[in-house]
């Protein structure tokens, strides 16, 4: 896909991808083969009828190609962005064994930015919804997509969102130049047109508990709250000034808009060295913001090698476009602070890979006597985020699992309290957005045959969504 | 809707606002705090619940003007309205059952806070002994409130101009010394302050709870930015605190971090009020936006 100039964009907030022209989303559409038995829509957790959609770009039908992708994707120009592609749908595409997989998620995103310059959803009129009340706790996309759908089947929904706005990390986490915010604002009208209503700055567990949603009429609930509590790494020097979490330093950026110091109130430190530990999504949009601050270096630490890193191939592949330096079987021991507490430096060891874990994985271990200094100004742990309790420790009678996260029904999304549903990151941890969505869906499912008094495991039933592949 | 009812200037730069938060005010107890932003390009602030009226559906705040924040608050007259309101947030703080003798010991602005626990350990037949401090006498307030709900209070400016010639936390130490026997003190106020009472407190065995003020972004755990040291491990001020026991708090940690944005606070507000006269500030890096 076309990108920005990486010299020029590493100063700027707008959008790094450029997307696909109509030619050239037809002639990569031509290079689908439109496999009888097709492999994409397996890795596709929602299940989006791939080939199809492919087809109809492929015959210049794009509205019917932006009609079967939101069958399936109510977000499909978030997902066409920030999906793991290379993971899921490209990765099993079969041309993908030889050559490069048909670019499915940039073909995506193609379609559903045709569609909103193009077609206008607005004149579009909903039918009031009418039937039973639901609260979603939770704005980002598993609150949203379980929203959305409770909704086109009549009931009335209520989002209860903690921030004063939309979207959940598809706002505070994932920066401008990678999501606009613009495509989160028209995702979110989308839903607001079905009828559902967002309440704003409401700490569900605070302001209300889930017990007293119910008592005052909604009879149904889905917990949609994210993994939302940062992890640090327990190194001495954390608490200094000039260490920020992901989360905070995300936040302060993207939701606060601290990029924006002439206009905006939120405050960033401006750093000329960053080291930015981990290697996920969140590491290289850490990375990439702090760089588009002005810091004159950035690098990722991390303690295993390129062939292990979890983010997206494609983000790192701009990092580096960018000139993000990568340190990388390393690991941090302390960070260093000068006499006003203020970072000025990082002492690593270096690592190596051992024996395979559980998981199959090749467990680093650290390199005797090897320590060495890493100079900078600013650190920022982005390890990933952990379920942050302060829901539902004040929700009585819920079951999580030893870290805390909720446990639900993988094909219902039912928790152990009648009534009470859950999805996204608050129950598998810090997963992806397309996870998030396939999570809500199910639930609304799920929510719709609790309402009606139908058993909840009656699976042919659960519209189209065939069982094995719902625990994707 | 967040209006606000009443607006009184307490003292110079000190404004106590009665804002309409039904909700809020229903689950409001003490130790509880909400966040607050003015306007769409303005930070989240958290502001201590200072008193809330269940019946009335309000809360009252009391706010120091000293950023840009706190200063376009003070701009807001009666019948306007808060951009954002986050809330009941922080840990409730249960009264002791009755019976003991507490001390309440506020620094500047820290009687406002400071109140509802005051009210709560009085309601609850606890024996209250209040300490005002305040750098001189045109800082101090509540006084009058603050006496209905104690059975002793004194009142101390730094430099003499009302009361006793004191710092509160010395004021403390002589209440000690003289044979008061407290079963617990409760401190609010500036780092210094807090940092001097837990010292005389300790000194004596005498448990001490601190409320801690850092800066912060959610207002629930979400971003560690308000992240405090007690007893050697990290907490999270927010959703752990805002109240700890103060003979184990890092002072000197908290009071470095406060400063973390001093200068960027000072461009903020020198901005604000060159707006006011007419000059316009442009973002550099997305000018679209
Ligand atoms: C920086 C970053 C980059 C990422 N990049 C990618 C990527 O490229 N691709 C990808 O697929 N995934 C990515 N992810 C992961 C992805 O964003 C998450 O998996 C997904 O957003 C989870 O969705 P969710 O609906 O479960 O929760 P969230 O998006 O976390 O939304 C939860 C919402 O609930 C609100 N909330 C929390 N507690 C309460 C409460 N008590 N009451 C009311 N509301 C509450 C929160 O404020 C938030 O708005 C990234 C994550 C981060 C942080
Ligand atoms: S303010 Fe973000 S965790 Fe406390």
């Amino acid at each position: 896909m076309p990108a920005r100039e990486p010299k020029q964009r590493s100063h700027t907030f707008e959008e790094v991808a450029l997307g696909f022209g109509v030619d050239q989303a037809i002639e990569e559409a031509n290079r689908c083969l439109s496999c009888k038995k097709p492999k994409c829509v397996d890795g596709c957790p929602v299940m989006v009828d791939i080939p199809n959609f492919i087809e109809a770009v492929r015959n210049g039908n794009l509205s019917d190609a932006a009609h079967i992708l939101k069958e399936k994707n109510s977000l499909p120009a978030v997902c066409g962005r920030v999906c793991p592609q290379e993971n899921q749908c490209e990765g099993l595409c079969i041309i993908g064994k030889k050559h490069e997989p048909v670019a499915i998620g940039a073909l995506e995103r193609f379609v559903a930015d045709w569609e909103a310059a193009h077609i206008d959803g607005s004149s579009v009129v909903h039918p009031k919804p009418f039937g039973k009340k639901v609260a979603v706790i939770g704005c980002g996309p598993g609150g949203l997509t379980c929203a959305g759908d409770l909704a086109k089947m009549g009931y009335r929904v209520t989002i209860f969102e903690a921030f004063h706005d939309t979207g959940g990390v598809l706002r505070y986490g994932i920066p401008e130049f990678r999501l606009p915010k613009e495509i989160v604002d028209r995702e979110v009208n989308y839903v607001k047109s079905l009828g559902v209503e967002i309440e704003l700055n409401m700490v569900i567990g605070k302001i209300h508990t889930i017990a007293e949603l119910m008592e005052s009429g909604f009879e149904a609930v889905f917990i949609a709250v994210g993994a939302g509590a940062p992890v640090f790494m327990g190194i001495p020097g954390e608490n200094l000034i000039g260490v920020y979490s992901a989360n905070e330093f995300l936040t302060r950026v993207n939701l606060m808009k601290a990029y924006c110091m002439e206009e905006y109130d939120t405050p960033v430190i401006t750093a000329r060295k960053v080291a930015v530990i981990g290697a996920g999504n969140v590491a290289m949009d850490a990375a990439r913001v702090a760089l588009r601050l002005g810091a004159d270096e950035v690098t990722i630490v991390y303690r295993r090698t390129e062939a292990e890193m979890p983010a997206r191939l494609e983000e790192i592949h701009h990092a580096k476009e960018e000139g993000i330096q990568f340190q990388l079987l390393t690991n941090p021991k302390q960070i260093l602070g000068d006499d006003k507490n203020r970072v000025c430096g990082m002492e690593c060891i270096r690592m190596e890979l051992g024996d395979r874990d559980e998981g199959g994985r090749r467990r680093p271990v650290p390199i005797e006597d090897s320590e060495f200094k890493i100079d900078c100004d600013m650190v920022i742990p982005a390890l990933g985020n952990k379920a942050n309790p302060l829901l539902t420790r004040n929700t009585p009678g819920l079951e999580l699992n030893k870290w805390g996260n909720i446990i639900a029904d993988e094909k219902t999304g039912a928790t152990n309290i009648p009534g009470v549903f859950a999805g996204g990151d608050i129950v598998i941890g810090a997963a992806t957005v397309i996870e998030a969505m396939g999570a809500g869906k199910r639930a609304a499912f799920a929510i719709d045959r609790y309402l009606r008094g139908a058993s909840l495991d009656a699976e042919e039933e659960l519209s189209g969504l065939p069982a094995e592949k719902q625990g994707a | 809707m967040i209006r606000i009812l009443t607006k009184k200037t307490l003292v110079p730069k000190i404004k106590e606002y009665v804002v309409e938060a039904p909700l809020i005010a229903r689950k409001a107890r003490p130790g509880n705090f909400v966040l607050v932003r003015v306007d769409p390009k303005g930070e989240r602030i958290p502001l201590t619940i200072a008193d809330s009226d269940n019946g009335q559906g309000t809360i009252t705040l009391v706010v120091q003007e000293i950023g840009k924040t706190t200063t376009m608050m003070g701009t807001l007259e009666e019948g306007a309205e808060l951009l954002d309101l986050v809330g009941p947030l922080g840990k409730d703080r249960e009264a002791p059952p009755g019976g003991q003798v507490i001390g309440f010991v506020s620094g500047g602005l820290g009687v406002a806070p400071m109140y509802p626990q005051t009210k709560a350990c009085y309601q609850a037949g606890n024996r209250v002994i209040s300490i005002l401090g305040a750098r001189n006498k045109d800082l101090l307030f509540w006084m009058d409130r603050i006496e209905a709900i104690s059975h002793e209070t004194y009142i101390a400016t730094d430099d003499g101009s009302f009361g006793i010639h004191a710092y509160a936390a010395q004021v403390l130490e002589d209440l000690i010394q003289k044979g008061t026997r407290f079963d617990e003190v409760i401190s609010i106020g500036p780092v210094p302050h807090m940092k001097a009472c837990t010292n005389v407190c300790k000194k004596h065995g005498i448990p001490v709870v601190v409320s801690l003020n850092p800066i912060m972004v959610d207002g629930t755990g979400m971003c560690g930015g308000c992240r405090v040291t007690v007893h050697g491990q990290t907490y999270y001020a927010c959703v752990d605190g805002p109240e700890f026991d103060g003979s184990g708090v890092d002072f000197d940690e908290l009071s470095a971090r406060q400063r973390t944005y001093l200068s960027f606070e000072a461009d903020s507000l020198l901005h604000y009020q060159e707006e006011m006269e007419g000059k316009k500030h442009q973002c550099a890096l997305n000018p679209a936006k």
